[in-house]
């Protein structure tokens, strides 16, 4: 199987992992596998609590500790386990070699202080720059993200600006210490289509012409489709299917993607019902045996009682399906 | 005399006062100037970004907001207290609709205990029926909206909009907090309650594929005014305004690359001080003379009324589509 060249940035290797609460143990990945190599944009797509904000958070190690437990599987980020550093390692990886840019910028900012000083105080953290160059960098990199004034921006506090406008400044910290690997998790979910056409367009500039890899969170096709090189479609913290967007998107292999395709409103006439996906997401306290997307699949039979491996399909596409899996090996 | 449409803005608009400053208030403008109507049966699309006062409009509808200036005619007549009920509303989100504490056949019930009238009997057994309906189960009425999913949950607000036997229903993002294989079933829904009830919809959305899919006129709203309006298929598929074109070029799109889409610059303008001419003018590509007049709604072919004196004019043919092409060749074409 054929996959882009490059340096593995990070891999994972069929990671489970679980929240205990008091009703029991929410088992949120079962089995993820995904690799991210040097220089390419890779889209992690799936519905909301298929696990794709918890695997990138357990790759840099967001999550809070005590309440995620590994209970299988394991991460190389950058070739080490980021499970094994220590805090100060910990520090040294985050910013300057991986850094997220998440949904809501709000949050993500400090409302008490100007954006410039939050920009350079994330640039001198991680580079040997005294107060003047670090500021200049800043400004030149809001003039990247096609801020005019930047200068005057850096003196504005977060709530004087538009959601467009903070998601903007976070980009520009993103890139700042020159990561290896961006993290965007949503980014655009909160904005118009037309801030977020500017924002797509400004990460796939900033982030080809400096190299960088970028992980691209999100539940719309669409935007993936129109972004990403590659794509992981996941389902209840599993990896349904992955490989290049363009062969995806043109014949998906899996059923959940094929759905997830389908009723889209876009794609079908109007005023005709669209098709939906029966049922819902299976109980992650208590995920049934075998293929988890089985119930709602009309494609399911006997064979789907046993966990389907993520096995090659084509070149460079992968699929969790027998179905597929049987065909591939028939031809 | 032809009989008046079920529903009928005219010229309306919207303006909330805001307090803070030493220096006495401002106004918002949320909607200045807005007309349409809506036929029995039909549904009508509002689209646009936000800020462009399309929920506003909504609410002033129901009269959930005053309005300033203008009419809302039911049939003809200017809607009161009595009229409401031929108007319901579905929110965005069904966490936030419902109240936790009530189980959901008094949840379903709600604008009849309103009413008066009832006995908890009936209210049940009407609760139930409306509750099978939009696709529950019978056993489900005794259950609290924690118990349901968010597709659910929206289904027990759509049951309850029904209970009063409305019709029209003014749907505010109905499913802009749902996952898109559950925004399926409830569009299904919607679709299958039309048919079978006549039932007319405003549905108010920022998602121009569902607009697309399910209303039958589309009116496209900018800082509070209709910009371009008409049959869905016409505006969306050929948009004459500037502003539909940039918001179209804007919208994800399976088979079209993110290289050659050219995102307009800047963003809506306030609606504390309105514009002077075309509202469009600051963002707009073909801005020339003649922008700084204030813009009407005009008539521009077939069904569809346009707000730009260029279109109007010369009769130009469908805006093309912005050139393909990478577009951030320069940093240094800055956006404001």
């Amino acid at each position: 199987m054929t996959e882009p060249s490059g340096d593995v940035l990070l891999e994972i290797t069929d990671l489970s992992l679980e929240f205990r609460t008091y009703r029991g143990p929410i088992k949120a990945l079962n089995g993820v596998s995904l690799n991210v190599r040097a220089g390419e944009i890779v889209g992690i797509v799936g519905e909301s609590g298929c696990g794709k904000s918890v695997t990138m958070m357990a790759a840099t190690r967001l999550l809070p500790k005590g309440a995620a437990h590994i209970t299988g599987g394991g991460i190389r980020l950058f070739g080490s386990d980021p499970m094994k550093l220590s805090e100060r390692e910990l520090q040294h990886v985050r910013g300057r070699q991986v850094s997220t840019i998440f949904q809501e910028p709000m949050n993500a900012l400090n409302p008490t202080r100007r954006i410039g000083e939050q920009i350079v105080e994330v640039i001198r953290r991680h580079q040997r720059l005294d107060n003047a160059a670090a500021t200049s960098k800043a400004s030149g990199l809001l003039r990247d993200m096609l801020i005019s004034e930047p200068e005057r921006i850096m003196q504005a506090y977060p709530f004087e600006l538009s959601g467009g406008m903070r998601q903007r400044v976070l980009i520009a910290m993103a890139f700042s210490c020159e990561p290896r690997l961006i993290i965007a998790d949503e980014p655009t979910t909160a904005l118009d289509v037309t801030v977020q056409a500017l924002i797509l367009g400004l990460i796939k500039h900033k982030a080809t012409s400096t190299g960088t890899a970028v992980v691209f969170i999100s539940h719309d096709m669409a935007v993936v489709s129109q972004l990403c090189d590659r794509l992981y479609v996941l389902y209840a913290g599993r990896v349904a299917e992955a490989g290049t967007t363009a062969s995806v998107l043109a014949a998906p292999a899996h059923p959940y993607t094929r759905a997830l395709i389908r009723c889209l409103p876009g794609l079908a006439p109007p005023k005709q019902p669209l098709e939906q996906i029966p049922g819902t997401l299976p109980d992650l306290l208590d995920p049934p045996a075998g293929c988890l997307f089985r119930a709602r699949c009309r494609e399911a039979d006997d064979r789907c009682v046993s966990v389907p491996p993520l096995a090659a399909i084509e070149p460079a596409r992968r699929a969790a399906c027998w179905r597929r899996i049987e065909e591939t090996q028939a031809a | 005399m032809t009989e008046p449409p079920l529903l009928s803005v005219e010229d309306l608009e919207v303006r909330y006062r805001v307090t803070s400053g030493w220096f006495g208030g401002a106004d918002v403008h949320a909607v200045n100037g807005v007309s349409f109507s809506v036929a029995e049966g039909e549904t009508i699309g509002i689209v646009g970004e936000s800020g462009c006062g399309k929920t506003t409009l909504g609410q002033a509808i129901l009269g959930l907001t005053d309005i300033s200036a203008g009419a809302i005619k039911l049939r003809g007549t200017e809607q009161d207290r009595a009229r409401r009920t031929q108007l319901q509303i579905i929110f965005q989100d069904p966490q936030s609709s419902l109240d936790p504490r009530l189980p959901v056949w008094r949840l379903i019930t709600e604008p009849l205990h309103i009413r008066g009238g009832y006995t908890r009997k009936q209210l049940i057994e009407r609760a139930t029926e409306l509750a099978v309906s939009v696709g529950l189960r019978p056993e489900h009425v005794d259950r609290y909206p924690h118990e349901f999913s968010g597709g659910q949950r929206q289904r027990i607000a759509i049951a309850r909009a029904l209970a009063v036997e409305p019709a029209l229903l003014v749907l505010d993002e109905p499913t802009s907090a749902l996952d898109v294989s559950v925004q399926a079933q409830i569009v299904n829904l919607l679709l299958s309650l039309q048919a079978e009830r006549k039932l007319s919809y405003v549905l108010i959305s920022h998602d121009v594929s569902l607009v697309r899919h399910v209303a039958d006129r589309v009116a496209v709203m900018y800082l509070g005014q209709i910009v371009e309006e008409g049959p869905t298929l016409d505006v969306l598929d050929a948009p004459r305004h500037p502003y539909t074109r940039t918001l179209l070029d804007a919208v994800p799109s399976f088979d079209r690359p993110l290289n050659s889409i050219a995102p307009r610059a800047g963003e809506l303008p306030s609606n504390r001080t309105l514009p002077t001419g075309c509202f469009f003018r600051d963002r707009c590509p073909s801005a020339t003379t003649g922008c700084e007049l204030p813009q009407v709604l005009v008539p521009a072919d077939g069904l569809r009324t346009v707000r730009c004196h260029l279109v109007t004019r010369t009769g130009d043919t469908t805006l093309p589509r912005s050139a393909p092409g990478p577009v951030f060749s320069s940093p240094n074409d800055a956006i404001a």
